[in-house]
């Protein structure tokens, strides 16, 4: 992956920058030694490394403010960062960047239940959200798998999902509002706690936008009543092609659940060796499916659901009785990555979203594009939305086997989008998929996106290098071509 | 006069935008043109409409699956022909749009309209609006460029999201040719609890208290001047899903609500009606639905979109400076107020401010004489940075400012 040439001038102003950094953000929250700074030079996808050129830690949007003006007027790159959990390299820094880190950020301002939201600072984790409020029977939907640690901020720029997004939504879905500070220093808010923000819906745009248009200062966010009841049912099918059927049929008798989950047989496998909760080992596709609401409605479709499955010939079928047991269901699913992690010395996530009926062509061209590359792969799959996560096991210490790991995982995006799908459903471009994004999208639709990026950041200096493969400076975007005297539209209907 | 063009395929649209790009010559952009007394009235300076493109002829569902909850059509295809669709199925857009035509005298409306104009029904507060049912778009921008946005899948990060910015941007961007958004499975039944004769702070209260408990209330709505069957004070909830939970949740919603005013049920036609006409804003709607044009004596109509507890105050402040009647929807988040007096909208100032002294929002002035839309601020005014910003954005899309001119804000 080729990252920006670093700009020398930049590098070459390094001191004079960092002593501007001082003056803004005092005592330690300015990092430039390299040791201080290692811990910053990559996210959750280890494959890419870079250090920053500095390091800043602010804690008011003041500072983040009087930052972001001085980089824009010194033309200095900013690579804004949360927790730095990205799977898709999107909080990697750049030599000649600021690494801006929000970890600061991390106090929830406001609990408002009568308006059933939240007023948190970016750098709150997702699961402190819910923590804040679980006392009072709320808790905040969304929840990646390493809502223990990514922080809110980066759930925004990710627009990030998790098992009971199906239900509930994504993060676009669960916020009302941020404040935000653009490149040149403006501080905006977008929403707040009225539903629907006003003019173009820029709130939208900001949430998944991967930290190129600006720096979330704020976050606003719904909160839910927790439902009374869950449970879950743990059903295993001999076929992915019945596991696939058993979800549409789920979905196609009204049902939506809390959460749905499928694991293939590796997945299950290494699972099972993990965590020991008793998934079957004789399946080829294991289904976790969870019910939540009032305790009549769960055990009425707990029952609607085991028929259902029952009627598809599952090989085995476990409803949990007790809160003990559906957090065993689930162990295994949540520590599917670490177990895989105990069989290879390396893996790699990916995460593209297919048509669900697409599943078991996918799967079965996955297996023989496995072999193609001679690596295993195991599958985790958000069976609902049709969200994948294929990890490629792969050793990068053998040589050779990280750049096949990749072009086993490129092969495997580009089959998502032939088959209807997209590059990613909730991990982001990033720098991982950036080179693939003509993919899916021709050249105007990159061009277009740009230009939006433009009217964010007519520079280009946030988060520089990710998401889009091709760069173009702004001034070159904004110009028309005009086909100017061509005869109206001879075909055209008018009246 | 207004030349219309009517593409009927997006390579034409593409035909048309290029044209009317390369001429500088501003153009309309509608569905079936219900909602056309919703905004400012178009036009930028001197510039005049010469040509309106007309996207009716793009119409009809281009895939539609059920068990994977995803529908696409042409932008021009009749809302009612969606709907129709998906219910025949069992399923439902869950944003419950409304029919607005109605608040214009008019009937019907496209996808494409109802997109771009972001509109949402009672379920809002749990199901969202419409840009939280979009899943992809194609377009036109002012560019005459035909671009896409997101996809068919339910999840997916590959890009900006582009469909949310053209969700409710009201033409001003880009001409949408095709959309595909997720539906839902309908309920299986729903019933109503009605509750009587309460002020409107008790009812806001009790509509915040109703949504906070786990009885997953569907909708909340007060009627200060009652429904067509209950002359005073109404405050609905609707609990929908399968009928063993409704049953279940009805009684502990009974419960909550009881001791509040006289509690009454309304079975599943009942609660349908009720909501079909909350949504319609039936009690708002203009009563010259023959000639389809509000006449210029019609009192403004605003759309309140607040800090849903801060309703009944806001309500209280607003009417002390304008007298006229209201309907509180999605536990007081949105206020609908038909003004009886100030004609020439000069209230506008008050009210907003008011919404800014309450938590914030935004006031929209759904309905107005041309004349009054055209002094008064139709959309929220923005922030000078915010409005900076938006106007980057439109300029990204439509440099030369020839898509929908001056609809949302004057010179975007
Ligand atoms: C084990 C594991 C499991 C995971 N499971 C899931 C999952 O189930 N679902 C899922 O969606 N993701 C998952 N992820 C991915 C990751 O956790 C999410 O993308 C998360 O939202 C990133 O948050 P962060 O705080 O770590 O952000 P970072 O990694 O620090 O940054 C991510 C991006 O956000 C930008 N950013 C961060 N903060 C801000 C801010 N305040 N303003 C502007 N831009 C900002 C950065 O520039 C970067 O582009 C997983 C990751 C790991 C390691």
């Amino acid at each position: 992956m080729k990252m920006p040439e670093p700009d020398a001038q930049t590098l070459a102003r390094r001191d004079e920058i960092v002593a501007a950094m001082h003056a803004f953000v005092p005592g330690e929250g300015v990092i430039s030694d390299e040791t201080g700074m290692a811990v910053y030079e990559s996210d959750g996808l280890t494959a890419y490394r870079q250090l920053p050129m500095i390091v800043v830690l602010p804690e008011t949007v003041a500072q983040v403010s009087a930052i972001m003006r001085y980089c824009n007027e010194n033309a200095v790159k900013i690579v804004p960062r949360g927790a730095g959990t990205s799977l898709s390299g999107g909080a990697l820094p750049a030599a000649d960047a600021i690494t801006l880190g929000l970890g600061k950020f991390n106090r929830v301002l406001e609990v408002d239940y009568e308006n059933r939201c939240a007023v948190v600072q970016p750098g709150v984790t997702n699961l402190g959200i819910t923590h804040a409020v679980e006392a009072d029977g709320f808790y905040y939907a969304p929840d990646p798998s390493s809502q223990i640690a990514c922080t809110i901020g980066g759930n925004v720029a990710e627009n990030s999902g998790g098992v009971h997004c199906l239900k509930y939504g994504l993060t676009t879905n669960n916020i009302l509002g941020i404040e935000m500070v653009l490149p040149d220093g403006e501080i905006l808010r977008l929403g707040g706690k009225h539903m629907d923000s006003e003019g173009y819906d820029l709130l939208g745009v900001m949430t998944g936008s991967e930290g190129l248009l600006g720096v979330i200062t704020e976050v606003t966010v719904r909160i839910l009543p927790k439902p009374t009841a869950a449970r879950a049912l743990m059903i295993g099918f001999e076929s992915s092609t019945a596991g696939g059927q058993c979800v549409a049929d789920i979905i196609g008798a009204g049902i939506i659940p809390g959460g749905m989950e499928m694991m293939d047989r590796p997945a299950i496998k290494a699972a099972e060796a993990f965590v020991q909760v008793g998934y079957p080992l004789n399946v080829e596709a294991l289904l976790l499916v969870e019910l939540d609401g009032p305790p009549v409605e769960v055990d009425y479709l707990i029952g609607r659901v085991r028929e259902i499955a029952d009627g598809l010939g599952a090989v085995s079928i476990r409803v949990s009785e007790s809160e003990d047991e559906r957090n065993q269901f689930w162990a295994g699913r949540k520590a599917a990555f670490p177990a895989i992690g105990r069989l290879t010395p390396d893996y790699y996530c990916m995460d593209g979203t297919i048509p669900r009926h697409r599943l078991p062509e996918v799967l079965e061209r996955m297996s023989v594009l496995s072999e193609k590359y001679g690596l295993g792969v195991a599958n985790v799959f958000h069976a609902g939305d049709g969200n994948l996560h294929p990890l490629i096991m792969y050793d990068a210490n053998k040589p050779g086997e990280l750049d096949r790991a990749e072009n086993f995982g490129s092969d495997i995006l580009r089959l998502c989008v032939e088959v209807g799908g997209v590059l990613t459903g909730e991990h982001g471009v990033g720098v991982e998929k950036r080179d693939l994004m003509s993919e899916v999208f021709t050249e105007d639709d990159l061009k277009q996106q740009q230009r939006v990026k433009c009217a964010f950041d007519p520079n280009q200096l946030l988060n520089p290098g990710k998401v889009f493969p091709t760069l173009h400076r702004c001034a070159e975007l904004g110009r028309m071509h005009i086909h100017r005297g061509k005869m109206p539209f001879p075909d055209i209907p008018r009246f | 006069m207004v030349e219309t063009l009517k593409p009927e395929t997006s390579e034409q649209v593409v035909e048309a935008i290029a044209w009317a790009t390369g001429e500088e010559a501003p153009v309309e952009i509608l569905g079936t043109g219900t909602k056309r007394g919703f905004g400012r009235p178009m036009g930028d300076g001197n510039r005049l409409i010469g040509h309106a493109v007309d996207l009716s002829g793009l119409s009809g569902i281009t895939l539609y699956e059920p068990e994977e909850l995803v529908l696409s059509a042409w932008a021009g295809t009749p809302l009612a022909e969606i709907e129709a669709a998906v219910a025949e199925k069992g399923q439902m857009l869950a944003f419950e749009p409304p029919r607005f035509a109605r608040l214009y005298g008019g009937e019907g409306g496209t996808l494409g309209g109802m997109i771009a104009c972001n509109l949402a029904g009672p379920r809002r507060p749990k199901a969202g609006s419409a840009r939280d049912h979009i899943l992809g778009i194609e377009a036109v921008t002012g560019r005459g460029e035909l671009v896409k946005s997101g996809g068919r899948v339910v999840k997916n990060v590959t890009g900006y999201d582009l469909s949310k910015l053209l969700t409710g941007s009201f033409g001003t961007l880009a001409a949408l040719t095709q959309i595909t958004i997720k539906v839902l499975p309908a309920a299986e039944t729903e019933e109503t609890i009605l509750v009587s004769d309460m002020d409107d702070a008790a009812a806001v209260d009790l509509m915040s208290a109703a949504l906070n408990s786990s009885n997953e209330v569907s909708g909340a709505a007060h009627l200060p001047s009652g429904t067509g069957a209950v002359p005073g004070p109404v405050t609905a909830f609707r609990i929908e899903g399968f009928a063993p939970s409704v049953a279940a949740r009805g009684d502990t919603l009974r419960d909550l609500v009881g001791g509040h005013g006289g509690v009454s049920t309304l079975d599943r036609e009942g609660s349908r009606s009720l909501w079909a006409s909350v949504r319609d804003v039936d009690g708002m709607a203009a009563e010259t639905a023959e000639t389809g044009e509000t006449g210029d004596d019609d009192m403004p109509l605003w759309r309140l979109s607040v800090t849903p507890n801060r309703a009944a105050d806001i309500v209280s402040a607003v009417l002390a400076t304008v007298p006229g009647t209201v309907q509180y929807d999605w536990a007081g988040g949105l206020i609908w107020f038909q003004a009886e007096t100030d004609a020439d909208g000069t209230g506008h100032a008050a009210i907003r401010s008011i919404l800014a002294a309450h938590g914030g929002g935004h006031a929209t002035l759904v309905r107005a004489s041309e004349d009054v839309r055209r002094t008064v601020d139709v959309f929220e005014p923005q922030p000078a940075p915010l409005a900076a910003l938006s106007a980057r954005v439109k300029e990204s899309f439509d440099p030369r400012h020839i898509l929908n001119p001056g609809r949302m804000y004057s010179g975007v």
